[in-house]
């Protein structure tokens, strides 16, 4: 048999999670150490099934399938695709890095890994499902720690109020989702007699035109409310403001890409016919998310808030990329998708190193940190030309084909979405303008200590990415394409 | 090595350099610029070794240097990078290098090498000057190292490899990554100095106003790919596809889509290249260090605006409204610029807005067909304006000694007003400044100025363009005469402050630039004399006509030779020069400007720069913040968003409440819950009465239950 690779990168982080609420709470080394070595290895098999997928082949790869409630036509069948493979290693490089980044964590640091971690389980149960049941499955576990981690370990100021709102607002889209694959289950069992969730079958159940246009809704957008779609977006910016920075980190950087990635697996590709019919709302909506966004973020004074309405702005991209049901649409979006995990990931990272020593977020209280944290400082500021789309960093890699493709459907979209690409960077420039350069207020003179080894690993890591991708775009596109290739032939033509 | 090989390694030594120095050197200024210069050194004989090959290739119009690669997968299709050099970017390359060379080498001195550290200079401020003590005991100041020399050599060497692949681009992708990456390194340059907001702030609005135009041409870029399918430049001109481009209407204003391209692609440009009503930023980046606004604003990243537009010639000149736009916007600019440059007082902002203005000369041919000259007066004018840069960079180096010489710091060492007699005290300046000024205001016959300008009049004449001939000949007045205004304030007379009495000549690495392009200041022009010109036709071939021409499918006919463009040259030129000589050269010290009174409420219009910074701050930046503010954050997604949410939360809250309150407790409760134990208990209670524990009460009870019983008994059964 061959080696269950997914299972054993989806079944890693949950099964530490166990093992680390085993250990005694007071041992807290031990359970970093742990929880560092269980990410470490986690990464290494994402890296490990994204340099062997092969792209010759295409298609699902590294599959496994066992049935769990035959009756129920529920089986555990993972697998992955060029769409996917990709995630999965940004879920492998955004819990490294997370892990990193909350070593310092002493409020009960054994329960803070074990819900990380039963998140990023979660995270990767969902990228690698073709289960639709294994999906929700999944999508729950990982919604779930989340209201945890942030209502105990959150900014004790709106913690409890952005918990309850981000939790309400995505089991409410996970109930639209639901009911929809619900209908899909049911209706394919009374055209073909089988009980199935098994979603390489759904693809072939040839559901009817009206069907597809009646439930392609409420399954997206259910979806979407995770990857942040217009106006349910609110969520989102209190919720990474709220959250700890590596829980901002993973809800920014995977969670968002969880919803917008399930939108596009279970809408579009399930349900081709009604993403046609339907693709110009979407398109209407991730327009106003990329330019509504980037003008908030503009106004903002919080520098979280500044990150989280960008992600607004740049999540909408990846959803306005999808709507174009455009090869260079779709492969933009897929590249953005991982190109801004890890630039958020980076962000909330730097914001979280500055918050530790200053205890403020406000910008106008912030200046001249290019001085005592220059790796903050580099960091911050490559992430930033990532945001502005600056060609050789992975975020004009990705942006320039998704402008491509919104061009070739509707030039008017491009023209107006085109507007977040000035307002985007007039935040950035004014954010790193004020927060690094300038004069240091004297009240922070002694707090700036400098930052630990293993912060500076973590934003190497993922500045090396950025510019990496950036670069060499075809370290990641290839693969993509061979997805977006997928989605497409499900699309037929094209 | 073959020449397409030779062209892809073209722009990385500066790349490299970049992350040598940002990486390793860091710490040794020497090693740094021995980096920066060794890599830009590299390019310039990897570029002459190309332009060499190009200039022994026959019929090199025809054949090309060319190669492409694969970048970025779309599904079934590549978006492709790759290098092409023709006769065009041959020409752009040959004078890309030597200027850039010779900016590099410029810098060393400029940021004062071999000087030692300041006593109080800080990282990201000018420096101030340090404190020695010589044989004699004495104490003075002298000027002192950049603190931040090494970042300055890596920044620059990031970009010149933007402009490098600019240029060897032979798509709009690469062109566009060019593009952006020197947009990066302008903002990083302008800022420099990144201690004095008003360079941070001058940063962020160069940055911000060329993005603008950015955007646009990412748009147009969008709308040509969408149409063609390709952004490779030999495969949108042939004639085929510009065909179809021309037919196709784009519904906007009556342009074609070829048209719409072109006019969104120039937009990109109009912020580039500082054309109104986008020039705003430019004047603002002088904020920069002196051999930034050479290199940026001057020979390269403007002149890049001005290429991609020649670049686009064949699509352009399919859309007679573009070509007006482009036109229009170029003969305004050109004299828009030149009525602001008659009220400055500091030597870069003349410079900054000659540059403005000049730059709208090219397009302006560019917009009447004229393509040989606009690509003639692009490359003269690099080299002069960027000699122009390189001298008032020396001017205010040697003013600054000045400045340290007498301790006064209130004077300010860039403003025209303070110097006078600077000739004697820095003669290699003097002299080189003389020939670019000369040249940027067309000196006849000598200068490469007078030959590329005289050749756009000359179109304009001969097209029959009136408006723009007359426009760009008093345009063209004016250069001549801010021009002399600026030699006879700085250089002329006598020193009108102790300042300018202790000036002095700066080192060998800033004047052996200035003496290098003061020589191609003049010679170029010669490359490019018309044939028919009397006297001199013919002396020398017109290379430039001859080479540059075969880059475009039909090659453009020579113009006849008439005299009365030529009289309009020299007239302007002359008369401007001689003008402004007139009326400068008894400026006192302490004395206005002598044009103040005779130009009456004009002249602080003009100072002030038409007042375009105020109209954009009304009408533009506050509107915006309006918009993100009030309008998106406040009451869309606070109240209306938000509000919605906390409505639903709300109406769930009372729906409960009410659930609660008005059935919960009251009717489940207090009526069936409770009620029925009330019922029992009232119930019990009233029956408790009756245990009373005695004997005697339960006899009579059941004696009484027994006849009752019976009696009903009998009843029923009788």
């Amino acid at each position: 048999m061959q080696f269950p690779i997914l299972s054993v990168i989806v079944f890693t982080p949950l099964v530490t999670s166990l093992l680390i609420l085993l250990m005694k709470p007071e041992r807290k080394t031990e359970v970093r150490v742990a929880a560092l070595a269980a990410a470490s290895f986690a990464l290494l098999l994402s890296i490990w099934v994204f340099i062997s997928y092969d792209k010759t082949a295409a298609g699902y790869q590294f599959l496994e399938k066992y049935s769990w409630l035959p009756a129920l036509g529920i089986s555990y069948h993972v697998g992955v695709d060029g769409m996917s493979a990709p995630l999965v290693l940004l879920t492998g490089v955004v819990m490294f890095t997370g892990v990193l980044i909350s070593w310092g964590i002493d409020d009960r640091p054994r329960e803070f890994f074990a819900f990380l971690f039963l998140l990023a389980g979660g995270v990767f149960g969902v990228f690698v499902s073709l289960d639709l049941f294994m999906l929700f499955f999944f999508y729950e576990i990982a919604v779930f720690p989340m209201y945890l981690l942030i209502v105990i370990w959150g900014w004790v100021k709106t913690r409890e109020y952005a918990a309850m709102k981000l939790t309400l607002y995505l089991f409410l889209g996970s109930v639209m989702a639901l009911v929809g694959a619900l209908a899909m289950y049911w209706v394919n069992y009374q055209n073909t007699g089988i009980l199935t969730f098994d979603m390489l079958q759904l693809e072939k159940a040839g559901f009817s035109g009206q069907f597809q246009y009646i439930w392609f809704m409420p399954v997206f957008m259910g979806f979407a409310i995770l990857g942040g779609i217009f106006p349910f977006h609110n969520w989102s910016p209190d919720g990474h403001v709220a959250a700890p920075t590596a829980v901002s980190m993973f809800h920014a950087g995977v969670l968002m890409k969880l919803g917008a990635f399930a939108a596009l697996r279970v809408g579009v590709m399930l349900l081709p016919e009604g993403a046609k019919q339907w693709a110009w709302l979407i398109f209407i909506l991730a327009m106003v998310n990329v330019v509504y966004g980037a003008f908030i973020a503009m106004i903002q004074t919080d520098l979280k808030y500044v990150i989280g309405f960008s992600s607004v702005s740049h999540m909408g991209l990846v959803m306005l990329g999808i709507a174009t049901l455009t090869p260079e649409g779709l492969t933009g979006a897929g590249l953005q998708m991982f190109s801004h995990g890890v630039m958020t990931a980076l962000f909330f990272a730097s914001v979280g190193m500055i918050y530790d020593r200053a205890h403020t977020r406000m910008i106008p209280e912030l200046g001249g940190m290019v001085k005592a944290l220059p790796f903050v400082a580099i960091a911050f500021t490559v992430g930033g030309l990532v945001g502005m789309g600056m060609p050789g960093f992975s975020g004009f890699v990705a942006e320039f084909p998704i402008f491509m493709g919104v061009w070739k459907t509707q030039w008017l979209a491009a023209v107006i979405a085109s507007i977040s690409i000035i307002v985007t960077a007039a935040y950035i420039l004014i954010a790193v303008r004020k927060v690094f350069f300038g004069k240091m207020p004297a009240k922070f003179e002694g707090h700036m200590t400098p930052i630990s080894a293993l912060d500076k690993v973590a934003l190497f890591t993922l500045v090396l990415l950025m510019t990496g991708l950036g670069m060499f775009p075809n370290l990641l596109a290839p693969m993509i394409s061979l997805g977006v290739q997928n989605v497409l032939r499900l699309l037929g033509g094209a | 090595m073959a020449t397409e090989t030779l062209i892809w390694l073209l722009p990385l030594p500066p790349l490299l350099a970049f992350f040598l120095i940002v990486l390793f050197t860091n710490k040794s200024k020497t090693l740094s610029h021995s980096l920066a210069i060794g890599a830009a050194l590299l390019s310039f004989v990897g570029s002459m070794v190309v332009f060499a090959r190009a200039l022994g290739t026959p019929e090199f119009g025809k054949e090309v240097f060319a190669s492409s690669i694969n970048w970025i997968p779309t599904g079934d299709t590549f978006l492709k990078i790759g290098v092409l050099i023709d006769p065009l970017s041959a020409i752009v390359l040959f004078f890309v290098a030597i200027t850039v060379l010779m900016i590099f080498i410029y810098s060393v001195g400029y940021h004062n090498y071999g000087q030692p550290a300041g006593d109080h200079d800080l990282a990201g401020l000018p420096p101030h000057g340090a404190t020695v003590t010589d044989e004699h005991g004495h104490q003075h100041m002298v000027l002192s190292i950049e603190p931040m020399y090494s970042r300055f050599f890596a920044f620059i060497g990031l970009f010149a490899f933007g402009m490098y692949t600019l240029v060897v681009s032979d798509s709009l992708l690469t062109l566009f990554v060019g593009w952006e990456i020197m947009g990066l390194c302008s903002y990083l340059l302008i800022g420099f100095w990144y201690g004095k907001p008003s360079a941070r702030a001058a940063a962020i609005k160069a940055f911000m106003t060329t993005r603008v135009g950015d955007v646009f041409m990412l748009l147009g870029i969008a709308f040509l790919y969408s149409v063609t399918g390709t952004l490779t430049y030999r495969e949108i001109f042939t004639e085929q596809t510009l065909h179809a481009l021309a037919s196709v209407p784009s519904g906007i204003f009556g342009l074609s889509a070829a048209g719409l391209i072109a006019v969104l692609l120039f937009i990109g440009t109009v912020g580039k290249s500082a054309q109104w009503p986008l020039h705003i930023w430019l004047p603002d980046a002088m904020e920069g260090p002196t051999p930034v606004s050479a290199m940026i604003h001057a020979a390269t990243m403007v002149s890049a605006g001005v290429y991609a537009v020649i670049r686009m010639f064949p699509l352009l000149s399919l859309d007679p409204i573009a070509m007006n736009v482009v036109a229009f916007i170029g003969t305004f600019t050109a004299i828009f610029a030149a009525t602001i440059a008659l009220a400055q007082r500091d030597i870069k902002k003349v410079l900054a807005y000659s540059t403005i203005s000049q730059l709208g000369f090219m397009l302006s041919a560019i917009g009447m067909g004229a393509y040989i000259a606009a690509v003639f007066h692009l490359v003269t004018h690099a080299f002069f304006k960027a000699l122009l840069f390189l001298g008032s960079g020396s001017v205010i180096h040697g003013m600054e000694h000045g400045v340290f010489h007498t301790g006064n710091h209130h004077v300010d060492p860039q403003d025209m007003f303070n110097m006078g007699g600077l000739k004697d005290k820095m003669p290699i300046t003097f002299w080189t400044f003389l020939i670019g000024g000369f040249s940027l205001a067309g000196f006849p016959l000598l200068t490469a100025g007078f030959w590329s300008k005289d050749e756009i009049l000359a179109d304009a004449f001969a097209n029959g363009h009136w408006a723009i001939l007359i426009t760009l000949s008093l345009a063209a007045l004016m250069t001549a005469f801010y021009t002399m205004r600026q030699i006879t304030l700085s250089f002329l007379g006598e020193p009108r402050t102790k300042e300018a009495e202790h000036a002095q000549e700066t080192p060998w690495t800033m004047t052996l630039p200035l003496t290098v392009l003061a020589f191609f200041a003049v010679t170029f022009g010669w490359l490019g004399i018309p044939e028919h010109f009397p006297g001199l036709g013919g002396l020398l071939p017109n290379w430039i006509h001859e080479f540059v021409g075969g880059t475009l499918a039909e090659r453009p006919e020579i113009l006849p030779f008439s005299p009365i463009p030529l009289l309009i040259s020299l007239t302007v030129a002359l008369g401007g020069l001689l003008l402004g000589w007139l009326v400068y050269r008894n400026v006192e010290a302490g004395q206005p400007d002598p044009l103040e009174k005779p130009l009456g409420f004009l002249y602080p219009f003009l100072q002030n720069k038409w007042y375009f910074d105020e109209f954009y701050q009304y009408f533009v930046v506050q509107p915006v913040i309006w918009f993100s503010e009030v309008f998106s954050s406040q009451w869309l997604d606070k109240v209306v968003i938000d509000g919605v949410l906390h409505w639903f939360g709300r109406t769930a809250l009372s729906i409960g409440d009410v659930f609660r309150n008005k059935f919960d407790k009251p009717v489940i409760n207090a009526l069936i819950g409770d009620g029925t134990a009330t019922v029992f208990q009232k119930a019990g209670q009233e029956l408790r009465l009756l245990q009373t524990g005695r004997i005697q009460n339960y006899m009579i009870s059941a004696v009484a239950l027994l006849i009752v019983l019976g009696a009903i008994l009998i009843y029923i059964l009788a």
